[in-house]
């Protein structure tokens, strides 16, 4: 019998543990996604699940139960299920209710076979191997049974093919990764730190999203906007209150860093402690499910994510190019000392670029949270990620994270064809040192910034 | 006033303990890196996990002897500092900084996944290899001891006095390097790199040696918890434990000998002493339960450090002992 929590784990779900810290993260994510990749839903109810239902004959004495169900047909109503003992003598049998559950007691402890009978099931729907199970149910126990169901969008099915799905799920992914990238490289471009607590700014925006919207019971969306403005503001008291007076004194780079690595610990902890280690997800579009889109599958908050993050990119983009700030930011970024002379306000400038970086970092956090829950550490477990990203790109130039943070997040996605999920993670800081040894100042990235 | 005593015990013990050995070699490992070369390593605790596991894994699954293990951890540790410095070490520090920061998160999560559980065991981890440590000992672990008002386990005693004699080896060492010619040009790498260059000497080789002796004292160190706890499991190596080295090291003063052990039992001692002082208080009920429960304790550690850090950069980044000219902190 293997014990709920255990059977859960194995699975690839994140483990709750308050300090464990990094979990297989967008275990979630990828769970949704492989869920829309396969469809392959086990009808599955564990002894632990059937612990919680109580109307489920909570009575002395043993039982099998079990819950019929695929996504794309819901619950299986009015199949009969027949429980025998391995000599083939019937114990007993139940019809599944409206939630396609079934409960059938048996006399005592013992094997007993499970058979749902083959052609009861819906059209469409299949057994993913065979309609038979085997059970032993132990003194006193509910023994939950698990019947593989399959219907029939797996990727020899309806055409949605795994690596079109991968790659998807990893632009999605990539663009969330840009979205918060971009202020980091900015950053880093305009006044040289190397700034380890910008996954805190992403953790405020989807922190800020969920008090608002779950406690406050505001929408998410407008949730999200006032998350947008706390993360400008954030990002402002972190210039305003640390970092230009850290400039003015004359702190060194190094120094620097150290210090954003405090201010990380420092923020992450708070979020632990206000939070808590839980992962919690917000109140609005819960439980989509996925749309078929041919080749791969997509819930409409995923597909909405895209193109949210895609809009947004673009406008800073155009916002870079065009408008006089945005031209002023890449003049920074690219040489300081010559900005200043030629009348830029240099101090205005990165002011603007923390309040825009703690602005999309945040969206970017609402975005991920969406997709894959609200946790403490999530900004700072997107850190890494986000610097392979911007690495790859070019340290300090903002289309350079723009597109190596995309190429990030398709990596990380498609290298599960062929690595386990649970370290795809591993995949893609591994790419970040291949990347170190081969083109260190990344693809956009110009030589004369490598010292 | 009985409460402050016991805390003020509990936190002389943890100042003393194998944990602050951990700590100490940690940070004596980031001091030759960085306090001396100039290297930002942000992933010490990756050697630790490789030290850690080298015995765990030799032992518990491969059934080898105590000391092949040790051999094997070692061995991982160098490989992993020439895996790590080959690629970044021709770059600017914060290339090394990303690329150890990564390596440490992502060698956890490939020790905890589910594929590396036949070798590692997973999330659970590995237990009992100590054994064959802890019988050398020439007095009776089995017992308990009654040292300076607390008691201490026959074995907890002994993993701390090896460590503590292993700290004592390592500064003794450090000592011999930095006064050598070795010692000097890699003092004047972290000043000057192009001057070192220009005098015809292999930059890239002395950092190198620089990252590996650290890294070796990482995997001491991890080794040493290992066997303390008697177990090794992936989450025991998180990163932070990487930074509470730099704070430990900050604090006593960089590119000081002495300066990472100083800093290491202080840290350790102020950490258990706010521990356990805090949870006394909440327990007494002098702060209200509303404002914090014992359960976020372990999280205010965390933050005391992060702001203990920024506070000791802005103010003081010599530490308790350093030289402000000779803290490498205002390089590029």
């Amino acid at each position: 019998m293997t014990h709920p929590t255990d059977r859960v784990r194995r699975h690839g779900r994140r483990s709750r543990s308050a300090s464990a810290g990094l979990p297989t993260p967008g275990s979630a994510r990828r769970r949704r996604g492989q869920t829309a990749l396969r469809l392959l839903l086990v009808a599955l109810f564990t002894a632990g699940l059937a612990a919680l239902t109580p109307g489920v004959a909570q009575a002395e004495g043993e039982q099998v139960s079990g819950t019929l169900r695929t996504s794309a047909s819901g619950p299986i109503e009015g199949v009969e299920v027949v429980v025998a003992t391995p000599d083939g003598d019937e114990v007993g049998t139940d019809e599944t209710d409206g939630s396609g559950r079934f409960a059938v007691p048996v006399p005592g402890p013992g094997q007993y076979t499970v058979t749902v009978p083959e052609d009861a099931l819906p059209d469409g729907v299949e057994f993913a191997s065979g309609n038979t199970r085997t059970v032993t149910v132990d003194p006193g126990r509910n023994q939950g049974v698990i019947i593989g169901l399959d219907d029939g969008s797996r990727e020899s099915g309806s055409g949605t093919v795994r690596w079109v799905q991968l790659l998807v799920d990893g632009l999605r992914f990539g663009l969330l990764i840009a979205m918060a990238a971009v202020g980091l490289s900015l950053i880093f471009g305009t006044t040289g730190l190397t700034n380890f607590a910008h996954g805190e700014l992403v953790t405020i925006g989807a922190i800020a999203a969920w008090f608002i919207n779950v406690e406050g019971g505001v929408p998410l969306i407008p949730a999200a906007l006032l998350a947008m403005v706390i993360g400008a503001v954030v990002g402002f008291a972190n210039e305003r209150l640390l970092w230009r007076p850290l400039r003015r004194r004359g702190t060194g780079l190094v120094a620097a860093l150290v210090i954003s690595i405090g201010l990380s610990l420092l923020l992450r902890y708070a979020y632990q402690i206000f939070f808590g280690g839980r992962s919690e997800a917000y109140a609005d579009y819960r439980g989509q499910r996925a749309v078929d889109y041919g080749p791969f599958n997509l819930t409409d908050k995923d597909l909405y994510s895209i193109i949210i993050a895609l809009v947004v990119l673009v406008l800073v983009a155009l916002m870079l190019q065009r408008t006089k700030i945005g031209k002023a930011m890449r003049a920074v970024a690219d040489n300081r000392d010559l900005a200043a002379s030629s009348g830029i306000d240099v101090n205005r400038v990165i002011l603007v670029v923390w309040m825009m970086g703690g602005a999309l970092a945040a969206l970017g956090g609402v975005l991920l949270g969406l997709s894959d829950e609200v946790q403490w550490d999530m900004g700072f477990r997107l850190l890494l990620l986000m610097f392979a990203g911007v690495t790859l790109g070019g340290l300090g130039t903002a289309y350079g994270a723009l597109v190596g943070s995309l190429v990030v997040g398709v990596f990380v996605q498609m290298s599960t064809l062929v690595i386990p999920n649970d370290i795809k993670y591993v995949g893609g800081l591994l790419l970040l040192i291949v990347i170190l040894m081969v083109r260190p100042q990344g693809i956009l990235g110009s030589r004369v910034r490598v010292g | 006033m009985g409460e402050f005593i016991d805390a003020l015990a509990i936190a002389v013990k943890a100042g003393i303990g194998f944990q602050a050995v951990f700590l100490a070699l940690l940070a004596l490992g980031i001091n030759m890196q960085f306090g001396y070369a100039g290297l930002l390593n942000f992933g010490q605790i990756a050697f630790a996990l490789v030290g850690a596991y080298g015995i765990a894994v030799s032992v518990s699954q491969w059934g080898l002897n105590f000391w092949a293990g040790v051999a094997i951890g070692l061995a991982a540790a160098v490989a992993l500092a020439l895996l790590l410095g080959l690629p970044t070490l021709r770059l600017r520090a914060d290339y090394l900084a990303i690329a150890t920061i990564a390596t440490a998160e992502g060698l956890r999560l490939l020790f905890r996944s589910v594929s590396a559980t036949p070798v590692t065991n997973g999330s659970r981890g590995i237990s009992g290899f100590n054994s064959g440590f802890v019988e050398l000992a020439p007095w009776d672990t089995g017992r308990r001891y009654d040292i300076l008002g607390v008691r201490w386990s026959g074995a907890d005693l002994w993993v701390a006095a090896v460590g503590w004699t292993l700290v004592a080896l390592g500064c003794l060492l450090v000592w011999a390097l930095v006064r050598s010619p070795w010692g000097r040009v890699v003092k004047s790498i972290r000043e000057d790199e192009d001057a070192v260059r220009a005098l015809g000497k292999n930059v890239y080789v002395y950092k190198m040696q620089a990252l590996v002796l650290g890294g070796v004292f990482g995997a001491l160190g991890g080794m040493i918890y290992a066997v303390g706890t008697g177990s090794a499991t992936p989450d025991q190596y998180q990163n932070a434990n990487t930074f509470l080295a730099y704070a430990a090291l900050i604090l006593g003063g960089a590119a000081r000998v002495l300066g990472p052990v100083v800093g290491a039992m202080l840290l350790y001692f102020i950490i258990q002493f706010a521990d356990s002082g805090l949870r006394s208080l909440i327990e007494t009920g002098v702060i209200p339960e509303g404002l914090l429960t014992t359960t976020d304790v372990a999280q205010i550690r965390f933050v005391l450090i992060g702001l203990g850090l920024i506070l000791l950069l802005v103010f003081r980044p010599q530490g308790i002992f350093g030289d402000r000219r000779e803290v490498m902190l205002d390089a590029r």
